[in-house]
């Protein structure tokens, strides 16, 4: 693992000092005798969307949560627009992998909730997860449960709850990893129209190659046991493409195969 | 089910055993089965007197007094202890326990306790439904998706809004479902308890009847009580399933 110090070492100079939105400083993870995390230091730029990539292991959803302040940090900061992070706040925004919808709510309250905790007011509330429930997709739906929905569908009510509290920051913990692929795709590429749209930083994890490179901006490799940045990529692909082109690209295809290089010796 | 081609109704089945029960009974076999159609008529006698009203309204009112203190008891501390470790250390062995456990062999003691009155019935339908209340809710709470609660949280929830509006109502299926069972264990237990006590409610009907060999009437009463029972359940189910539906997808 001679690379990965020196890819730390370089990347990270370049990446300090600009619009760091988020800033991930010396985060240590240890769950009793078992270290989950190393020495992470990250920084996540306004409107860019960072995917952590890693093998199953490296720590990269526990990073997330970190960051979300849902599970603490052995040590280490987090900060978050300058101030450090203690717990979850309202500049944050999760999606989770499974969705985490509440199954006795309809589309419109589940979209609403975070907006409901905030005290707003009911219909205003109602009129924003409306907004957000549509451009997701999901106009006429507004009165189902999620159990009437498809699993693709579920998680677009999921990315609306998180718009919908209009944070800063939007954690996405492998959104699509429960989506079947088709809809994946097309997720993928609503993703990055949201990101366009949105301005907002985001905070993506997956472990599919493919579309980390099909959505980010960054790209931050993991490895596991315990988990330590081991590169950093910028994928720099030209967006203004079709997506089928993208995808058939020698450059995007290029970043696939230095990644799929580069996590190779853990995989098994 | 089809026979021969043909669709037999789901109550045939009812309808056939009840036609032999008629005709044992036609025939005279046994005192203990009369005819079928005695009983029914026995039945609508019974319902009409005094002593049968009297003592269903002494039973529902035992079962009512002990089911809504095994409710109130049952799921607080069947939520508290899905929810606090030491609570669930404290209670659980005992809880388990009695969940299984003969309860019938208890009621001796009640009356010595509670005495020979409408007291020990209800203490014996609140122990009779209490425990399954009880692992219900816990099971209930314990498994509410640890994803919904870190959705609250990290949507800003506090702790009494996560427990109140998502704990709560992610366990309802599971409670409802610990009160169904619960409510059959309580109509044994309101039988059981009357029966032992054998002098209030339908245990001194059923008493009176089997010392005086009215087979009409003891079965009359016991197929209300069946049917009772049946209703009840089938009321609850009823209810539930309108719960579930909303909570179909976990």
């Amino acid at each position: 693992m001679a690379n990965s110090a020196l890819a730390r070492g370089d990347n990270l100079k370049f990446a300090t000092g600009n619009d760091a939105v988020v800033q991930v400083r010396d985060i240590f993870k240890n769950y009793g005798d078992v270290e989950a995390l190393r020495g992470i230091n990250l920084e996540f730029e306004r409107g860019k969307l960072t995917t952590l990539l890693g093998p199953s292991g490296c720590g990269k959803t526990t990073l997330l949560k970190i960051i979300a302040g849902l599970v603490p940090a052995t040590s280490g900061e987090i900060r978050v627009n300058g101030r450090a992070v203690t717990g979850p706040g309202p500049e944050r925004a999760f999606v989770f992998q499974d969705f985490a919808l509440m199954p006795w709510a309809t589309v419109l309250r589940n979209v609403g909730f975070g907006l409901e905790l905030k005290g707003m007011p009911a219909a205003e509330r109602d009129r924003t997860a409306r907004r957000y429930i549509e451009q997701v997709g999901l106009a006429g739906f507004e009165q189902k449960y999620p159990h009437e929905l498809s699993g693709g569908m579920r998680q677009r009510v999921g990315i609306a709850r998180a718009f919908a509290v209009n944070a800063d920051v939007l954690l996405l913990d492998e959104p699509f990893s429960a989506v079947d692929e088709q809809n994946r795709r097309k997720f993928q590429e609503d993703l990055l129209r949201l990101v366009e749209l949105e301005k907002k930083t985001f905070i993506f994890v997956t472990h599919s190659i493919e579309e980390a490179v099909y959505v980010s901006d960054r790209i931050v490799l993991l490895s596991p046991r315990p988990g330590r940045v081991s590169q950093i990529i910028d994928p720099m692909i030209d967006r203004s493409a079709s997506p089928d082109d993208i995808r058939r690209d020698a450059g995007y295809l290029d970043v696939v195969e230095e990644i799929w290089q580069g996590l190779r010796q853990y995989a098994e | 089910m089809t026979l021969f081609g043909t669709r037999i109704p789901m109550m045939a089945s009812l309808v056939f055993w009840l036609l032999v029960w008629e005709i044992v009974g036609q025939l005279d076999v046994m005192f203990l089965i009369p005819p079928i159609t005695s009983i029914v008529s026995a039945g609508f006698d019974l319902v009409q007197t005094g002593s049968w009203q009297d003592a269903s309204m002494i039973t529902l009112r035992s079962f009512l007094y002990g089911m809504s203190l095994a409710i109130v008891v049952g799921v607080p501390l069947g939520v508290l202890m899905g929810r606090v470790k030491v609570i669930d250390n404290i209670f659980g062995l005992w809880v388990n326990m009695f969940v299984s456990a003969p309860l019938s062999a208890l009621v001796p003691i009640l009356m010595i306790l509670f005495g020979m009155g409408e007291t020990t019935v209800i203490v014996t339908v609140f122990l009779f439904a209490v425990w399954i209340i009880v692992l219900d809710a816990r099971a209930g709470v314990m498994q509410v998706p640890t994803s919904l609660v870190e959705m609250g949280r990290s949507y800003g929830a506090s702790r009494w809004t996560i427990f109140s509006k998502i704990i709560l109502l992610s366990a309802l299926p599971e409670i409802l479902a610990g009160i169904r069972i619960g409510l059959i264990r309580g109509v044994k237990g309101v039988v059981i308890g009357q029966i032992l006590v054998s002098i209030i409610g339908y245990g001194e009907l059923f008493e009176l009847y089997s010392r005086s060999f009215d087979m009409e009437r003891f079965w009359a009463l016991t197929m209300l009580l069946f049917v009772a029972a049946m209703l009840l359940s089938a009321g609850v189910e009823h209810f539930e399933k309108r719960i579930e539906y909303y909570a179909g997808a976990r």
